[in-house]
Parts: structure tokens; C-alpha cells; sequence
């Protein structure tokens, strides 16, 4: 129900947000194509390229392994026990990992993991005679299962609490045993997400960026984006980098191609309902001993790099820290490139939003119209086929004729920063503008209630809360990211994850701790509104 | 707060350009490798001097390490605010020069001394150093003899190395190894690769593993342990001597040729070789000076370990051979 104007001011916003995005990411990829390409296709298959494309699919396969298989006893033993003491907050440390930044968690996975961390002395305290390496491989999969087990282990649980109830009462009933539980109830629930969550983890791992940059530790261990990144800042060689940029996109492409199409959509409705159902099973010391056990090694496992991120940062000096100008400044680009980032990203969707709104709203929409909103839904995933490290390369060298490129990378890292949150942001608010359409739709265009009055009295009171949630989590993800900066960052351009990564690298690790600790928290405060937001969203 | 908003909106609409700091009345930018500018290098000393003398000021950026520092050049292209490069090294100097961004120095460079015939009309050396495998005494009880034991050598004894992309230690440790090993390279770099625990981009990552104890040995400099016996008190580090000679590396620095005051950068080059500037290089850089210091040189220099043969490639042909020799290594480190 929309007035012909706003069906068509919708559709203009659709397309200049469409034109903008496709001339966002089509500029550079253009220019990739258009460099040089006989020197390309030589250096293309060399060894080395296809020992970084096969590590790279190598270590996604591992990682997705590891956090599933550790993911599937976590959940299937806090879903045998709802009334866990402290159940509710583990499930919620448990979403963490998700709004932390991947730099700080690395931090904190050292400071547990590395040589001098305390599994280290604990294990050469019981004889063992070589340390377990937070470098190469080892650290790398460390990592992702840090990042990737609780993601799956909330989603499984979820798949689990979905089951009914009466399926416990029934089995209590039938006598049944674990085994026949696990059997019969739970691996069939938990069977039907994990190619969905698989997929989704695959993904992640593949693409990992920062995670392998800081504990990668040499060629051995390097993926095609940390490649793409050394080959454009360490040997400045083009072509190289160009190469390795359709390599990636063409991975990309058949993992996005392969997950959509071989798994279903991943429904994580109720992801934090946390229903308590009645269980009858696992009433036998042994198994109530394995669960505990099971809680607790997992709840340590997550909860150790944290507490030894605040440790370490509450050992910095956090004031004459924050109050030094290398931090104001950092802050200062940091929460400036942020905003923007933010802003975007909401203002882009809002626009895909009204022109999707505008096409289902024609009465009859031609092939094209239909096509078109279903183009405008492809865009926003956009930055999953197309890297950061690819879009900054292309933007790079086509910037690089004009002059400094550093003059130009903010508006830059703000932009790929804006479309990397579009699938997040996208997700929170499409479904709320639909469903508030559909309530208030109707009655405002019978009132007559449109244009500017409209937004203030009855679109904003709604909306303003999945647009603050949408924000936040933009602005965390912007404030966290190292994989855009990562190739314009420089004594110019100092944004905070960057200073930690600087400091870090040289080795000055009460700066980079101290940092971390404050990032950290600015992130994960700002991540935590978003869910917050969520959740009321759902219920309301 | 408004600096803010206004920045918000222009990078909102994609018209952000940052306000960089104008040009102020003579500033010299000297773009250098990490470890000189830290607090305890060279950096803040030779500021201060320099600075004393010229009624200017002296602005350091500081990159990873000397390869990234001409990858850094080479990216910025005309368009760098550099007056200076310091800490390229003798391997660097022809592919330097073939980037056309340096300009000859026109001075009397007679007070240097290094060894080898160096000579060269655009880079003058201000310091220079073998380089060497430094161990931990108390980790490491039987220390490789030579650069074939290092490759043969027990696994599970750690070595941190550095990235030769970025690095000039990274890419020393390439050369020395070509030179030992010759077509054979890539095989003992598939060998050493399992003693490697972390390649790193600059020699004070590097440095910094190796104090901190996560690792017993380190790729750096025959003069290491000077700094440790001078500054610590303590001879627990320590640089192996290697049989078959060492590999050595000559820093020098150059001048842009799109710096903006000239005669400024060519005084300071000069002061580079000045005893001023020399004094500092032994003792906070923990090199070996390239020309008279107004001192003798602390005690512990003189028990470094003195190399027997010293390797240095020509830079012509490195620079025709880098980018093959560094995929060979790449190659031959990802070995899995």
C-alpha cells in the first residue's frame, strides 16, 4: 500500500544503492582484469599458489571438523541439562566469541596457549617434553575452533530445544537407553543442522583473514587472502596479487555455490529462546559426571583467553594508555571510519529494503521488477563472494595513479567496512520493516498518514530499535576489523585494532594488552546492545 | 566534536580527504626500519643531535624492516614523503636505484670505512655487521658450528627467522644460505623450515620471541650479545660461529629525488658519516660503525665472534635474482 510516488522514489533508492554497490566492487575487479594478465596466468600455478589454495581448504576442512565435533557433546549436554547452574550465563558466554574482535581473541588465546601460557607450564609440568605450538597450523585451528565451536554448539543446542516435549516423556516411557536416545532423538535433530552450520563454518575458515596473519607463522601456514595481503605489501607484485585475488573468488564462488545449494538455510530461530524442557535421561552418576566434566572443559576453554585478555590489560597502564595521543588518534580515525561505516550500511539497506518493498508492492511485477529485487538481495551478500582484501586491492592500484593512496583510505576501509556489515544489518532489518509494514501499512495509507510524519510518529517509535541494534553491530564489526586496514593501514592511517596489531607485532605486548582489553569492550558492549535489541525484537 | 561530524559526512559521502599535516618550515622525513626509531635505538639520539645543528625537524616513520621500507618507496612511488631511506643494505642498492626515486649524493664519501671496496655515488653505508645465528646459553648447551648443522640439526630446537620480503636480516639469511648451498638451496630450506618456529616481518619481532624466551635461537648479528654483555650484564646470549664464514650486511642511506629540500637531505647524509652520528650507531643500533667514532669502542666488541670468511653477493645480482630466489623459498617453505 504505498503511494505511486513512494513506489517509485523506493525504486530509485534500490537502484542507486544497486549502481553504488556494483560500482563499489565492479571498479576494482575491473581494474584486476584489465592489469596485465599475460604475466598472470604464468605465475597463476606455480607450486606455491597451489599449496596456499590447498592449506587454505585444508585448514577450513580441519576447522569445521574440530568445532563441530567438539560442538556436538557441549550441546547435547547442556541440552540433557536445563537446570545447570549458571546454564543461562555459559549460553551466553557462549555468543562471545561472535562480537569479540578476531585480533583480541588471538591476543587472549596466546597468553593461554603460547609458550609461556599456562597450558604450556602445565604440560611440561606433567613431562611432556615438546609445547604445544600456538604458531602454524596448531594456532590457526586453535583459533577457529575458539570462534567457530561456540557458534555451532548455540545452534545445535537450539536444534535440540526445538525437539518436543513429549519425546522425553516417551522415551522415559519406552525405557530407552542413552545410547537409543542419542540414536533415535538427539542425532537426528542435531544431523539435520550440521550440514547447514558446516557450511556456514567452512565458509568463515576459508576466508580467515587476521587469525592466520598474527599466528600463522610463515609460508606454510598462509591462506589466499593473507597471501593476496603479502604479495601487494611485501613484494608490491600485482600481478601476483591479482592472481591470487580470482583464485580466491573463484574459491569463494564454488563454496558459496556448493552451500546453498547442497545445505538448507540455516534456521536459527530461537537461537536464545533457552526453553526449559523436562529431561528423564542421564539420571546415572556416570553421565551426569561426563556432562559436568564436558560444561566445564568447555566453559574454560572459552572463558581462560578471555579472563587472560583482562588480566594482562588491567596489568597495562590503561590511563596514561588512553590518554596518550597514539590512542586518541587511533580512537579518533577508529570511531570517525566507524560511524560512517555504520550510517552507510543502514542507509544502503534501508534503501534495498524500500525498493524490495516498492517491487512487492506492484500489483503485477514484471520479469524484470522481480529480477531486480531478487539482484538486490544477491548485492548485499556481495562482500562474501568478494573479499575485503580483494576490493582493497583493486581499489588500491586504481587509486595509485591519482596520489597517495592514504589520503583516500579511510573513505575506503569505511566503505568495505559498510558492506561487510550489509548481510548482518540486512538480516535484522528487513524482517522488522516487513513485519511493521504489514501491521501499520494498511492504516496509515487509509489515514493518509505518509511522507515525513509517517517516519516520525509511526515508522521511527518502531524501528528505532532494530536500527540502533543494526547500528551497534555495524559499528562493532567496523571498530574490530583488521582485514580492510590491514592494507592501507600506515603511520597516516591508525585505526585501534591496527595500533593493537602494531604493538603486537613489535613485540610491545603491555600496550597491545591494554589496548585489547579496551577494544574489547567497546566491542563486545556494542555487540551486546545488538543482541539485546534482537531478542526484544523477537518477542515483541 | 565537530572535527568529527565533518569527517563522518565526507567519508560518508566518499569525499573524504584527510587533512595531513601540512608541510611545516623544514622538516626532514626520514623513512627507517622499526628497530632505530624505538626508544632504545639510535633514533631519538641522532634526532636530538641532528636537529642541534640544522634548525629543522627531524620526522622518522618507521616500517617493518629495510626490504619493506623499499617495497614502502616503491608503492608511494613519486608521490613519498621520504627525504631520506635509511637502513637499505648493500644487497638492495641496485634494485633501489633501478626505481629511479634516489638521487646521487654528490659527497665526499672517503671517511667510510667498511669491509670490501665499497663505492657507490647514490647510497653511503653508516654502519655494517655479519650476521649470525644468536642462542640462548642456558636452552641451548651444543650450538650449531656451522649453517650445515643449523639445517641438520635437531628439530625440535627452535629458530625465529625473518620474512625475506620484508626483512634485510630475512633476506641476508636467503643470500648467506644461496652462498652455501647454491643450487642445492632449496632442499636445506626444506629441511631448516622444521627448526623454523615462526617467520617474522622485521627483525625486532624476531628479537622480541627471542627474549621473551619462546624461542632458543634467533637469525640476527654477530654483535647481538654486545648489546647483552654491555646493557645486561650478562653473557648467557650468545653468537655461533659458523664454519663455512659469514654473510655480511653494509646499511646505507640514500636521498629522494622528490625530496623537498635538497641540501637539507645531503646534510644530513653527511652528518650520517660524522662522528656525531657514529658514536651513537655501536651502542644503541649494536653495529659496527662505518666511520671514525670520537671513542674507542666498549670492551665487549672485542669479544665477538670474528668471522673467518666473510660472503657478499653483487647487488646487480640480486637484484636480477631476488623475486626468483624468494618464490624458490616460498616453495620450499610451504613444503608440507
Amino acid at each position: 500500500m504505498l503511494t505511486h510516488a513512494e513506489r517509485r522514489r523506493g525504486i530509485a533508492c534500490g537502484l542507486t544503492s544497486f549502481l553504488g554497490i556494483a560500482l563499489f566492487a565492479g571498479a576494482p575487479i575491473a581494474v584486476l582484469l584489465s592489469w596485465d594478465v599475460e604475466s598472470t596466468q604464468t605465475r597463476l600455478f606455480t607450486a606455491y599458489t597451489w599449496r596456499i589454495l590447498r592449506f587454505t581448504l585444508w585448514q577450513a576442512v580441519l576447522s569445521t571438523t574440530l568445532s563441530i565435533a567438539f560442538a556436538i557433546p557441549v550441546a547435547l549436554a547442556l541440552a540433557r541439562r536445563p537446570h545447570f547452574p549458571g546454564r543461562l550465563w555459559i549460553v551466553r558466554l557462549m555468543a562471545l566469541p561472535m562480537g569479540l574482535p578476531v585480533l583480541i581473541g588471538a591476543l587472549g588465546l596466546i597468553g593461554i596457549w603460547g609458550r609461556q601460557g599456562i597450558i604450556n607450564s602445565l604440560l611440561l609440568k606433567l613431562g611432556l617434553e615438546q609445547p604445544v605450538s600456538i604458531y602454524g597450523l596448531s594456532g590457526i585451528l586453535l583459533a577457529h575452533v575458539f570462534f567457530n565451536m561456540p557458534l555451532a554448539a548455540r545452534l545445535l543446542l537450539a536444534a535440540l530445544e526445538r525437539l518436543p516435549a513429549e519425546y522425553w516423556l516417551l522415551s522415559a516411557g519406552l525405557g530407552m537407553k542413552p545410547l537409543s536416545v542419542f540414536r533415535f532423538i538427539e542425532w537426528p535433530a542435531v544431523q539435520r543442522v550440521i550440514p547447514g552450520i558446516a557450511g556456514l563454518i567452512f565458509m568463515l575458515c576459508a576466508t580467515s583473514f587476521t587469525l592466520v596473519l598474527v599466528l600463522g607463522g610463515g609460508p606454510a601456514a598462509t591462506t589466499l587472502e593473507v597471501a593476496i595481503y603479502q604479495s601487494l605489501r611485501f613484494d608490491f607484485d600485482p600481478p601476483r596479487a591479482i592472481a591470487l585475488a580470482f583464485l580466491q573468488i573463484g574459491m569463494t564462488a564454488l563454496i558459496l555455490l556448493v552451500v546453498i545449494t547442497l545445505f538448507p538455510a540455516l534456521d536459527d530461530a530461537g537461537a536464545t529462546a533457552g526453553r526449559s524442557t523436562r529431561r528423564f535421561d542421564g539420571r546415572t552418576l556416570p553421565a551426569l559426571f561426563w556432562d559436568v566434566l564436558v560444561i566445564l572443559l568447555a566453559t574454560a576453554f572459552l572463558i581462560l583467553p578471555l579472563a587472560s585478555i583482562v588480566t594482562a590489560g588491567l596489568g597495562a597502564n590503561l590511563w596514561s594508555l588512553v590518554t596518550s595521543a597514539a590512542f586518541l588518534r587511533a580512537a579518533r580515525t577508529s570511531f570517525a571510519i566507524a560511524l560512517a561505516a555504520g550510517l552507510l550500511t543502514i542507509l544502503v539497506s534501508l534503501a534495498i529494503v524500500a525498493a524490495r518493498e516498492a517491487v512487492a508492492d506492484m500489483k503485477r511485477p514484471g520479469r524484470t521488477a522481480k529480477g531486480f529485487s531478487a539482484l538486490l538481495g544477491g548485492t548485499s551478500y556481495l562482500v562474501l563472494l568478494v573479499p575485503p582484501v580483494v576490493l582493497g586491492t583493486g581499489w588500491f592500484l586504481m587509486l595509485r595513479p591519482l596520489g597517495d593512496v592514504a589520503r583516500f583510505a579511510p573513505a575506503l576501509v569505511a566503505a568495505i567496512n559498510a558492506l561487510m556489515a550489509l548481510p548482518f544489518v540486512m538480516r535484522v532489518l528487513a524482517p522488522a520493516i516487513e513485519t511493521h509494514r504489514k501491521r501499520t501499512g494498511r492504516l496509515s495509507a487509509s489515514l493518509g498518514i505518509s511522507g515525513l510524519s509517517r517516519l516520525g510518529r509511526i515508522d521511527l517509535p518502531v524501528l528505532a530499535k532494530p536500527l540502533l541494534t543494526a547500528f551497534s553491530f555495524a559499528m562493532a564489526l567496523s571498530l574490530g576489523d583488521l582485514g580492510a586496514v590491514a592494507l592501507f593501514g600506515s603511520s597516516d592511517l591508525t585505526t585501534l585494532p591496527w595500533l593493537v596489531y602494531s604493538r603486537l607485532s613489535s613485540y610491545r605486548t603491555n600496550d597491545a594488552d591494554g589496548l585489547a582489553l579496551i577494544l574489547g569492550i567497546i566491542c563486545l558492549g556494542l555487540a551486546m546492545l545488538g543482541t539485546a535489541g534482537q531478542r526484544e525484537a523477537k518477542h515483541g | 566534536m565537530r572535527r568529527i561530524a565533518l569527517s563522518i559526512f565526507a567519508a560518508a559521502t566518499g569525499l573524504f580527504l584527510s587533512v595531513s599535516a601540512h608541510a611545516q618550515e623544514k622538516t626532514l622525513t626520514v623513512y627507517t626500519y622499526e628497530s632505530f626509531v624505538s626508544d632504545w635505538g639510535p633514533g631519538p639520539k641522532v634526532k636530538e643531535a641532528f636537529e642541534k645543528t640544522c634548525a629543522c625537524k627531524v620526522d622518522f616513520v618507521g616500517v617493518a624492516d629495510g626490504v619493506a621500507l623499499l617495497t614502502r618507496l616503491k608503492l608511494e612511488d613519486e608521490n613519498t614523503d621520504a627525504d631520506i631511506a635509511l637502513g637499505l643494505d648493500t644487497n638492495l642498492i641496485s634494485e633501489a636505484k633501478a626505481t629511479g626515486l634516489f638521487e646521487p649524493h654528490g659527497l665526499d664519501i672517503s671517511a667510510v670505512k667498511v669491509p670490501g671496496n665499497y663505492s657507490d655515488d647514490t647510497f653511503i653505508p653508516y654502519d655494517y655487521g655479519h650476521f649470525a645465528v644468536v642462542y640462548d646459553t642456558k636452552v641451548m648447551k651444543n650450538p650449531p658450528r656451522s649453517l650445515k648443522e643449523l639445517v641438520d640439526g635437531d628439530p625440535s630446537q627452535k629458530i625465529a627467522i625473518e620474512d625475506p620480503r620484508t626483512s634485510t636480516p630475512g633476506l641476508g639469511l636467503l643470500l648467506w644460505m644461496k652462498s652455501v648451498y647454491g643450487d642445492q638451496a632449496p632442499e636445506a630450506w626444506a629441511k631448516l623450515k622444521n627448526r623454523v618456529l615462526t617467520v617474522t616481518p622485521g627483525w625486532s619481532e624476531a628479537y622480541g620471541l627471542f627474549t621473551k624466551g619462546e624461542v632458543p635461537m634467533v637469525f640476527s648479528y654477530t654483535t647481538s650479545p654486545a648489546y647483552h654483555m654491555v646493557e645486561e650484564k650478562t653473557d648467557r646470549y650468545q653468537a655461533a660461529s659458523f664454519s663455512e664464514g659469514h654473510y655480511i650486511q653494509i646499511e646505507v642511506g640514500g636521498m629522494l629525488k622528490g625530496s623537498s629540500d635538497k641540501d637539507l637531505a645531503r646534510q644530513f647524509l653527511k652528518f650520517m658519516i660524522s662522528p656525531e652520528f657514529q658514536d651513537v650507531i655501536p651502542t644503541t643500533n649494536w653495529m659496527m660503525p662505518a666511520a671514525e667514532t670520537s671513542e674507542p669502542l666498549p670492551e665487549a666488541f672485542g669479544k665477538l665472534v670474528q668471522p673467518k670468511k666473510t660472503f657478499l653477493m653483487g647487488s646487480d645480482e640480486i637484484a636480477k635474482n631476488r623475486q626468483a630466489w624468494i618464490d624458490e623459498w616460498l616453495t620450499a617453505m610451504s613444503r608440507n
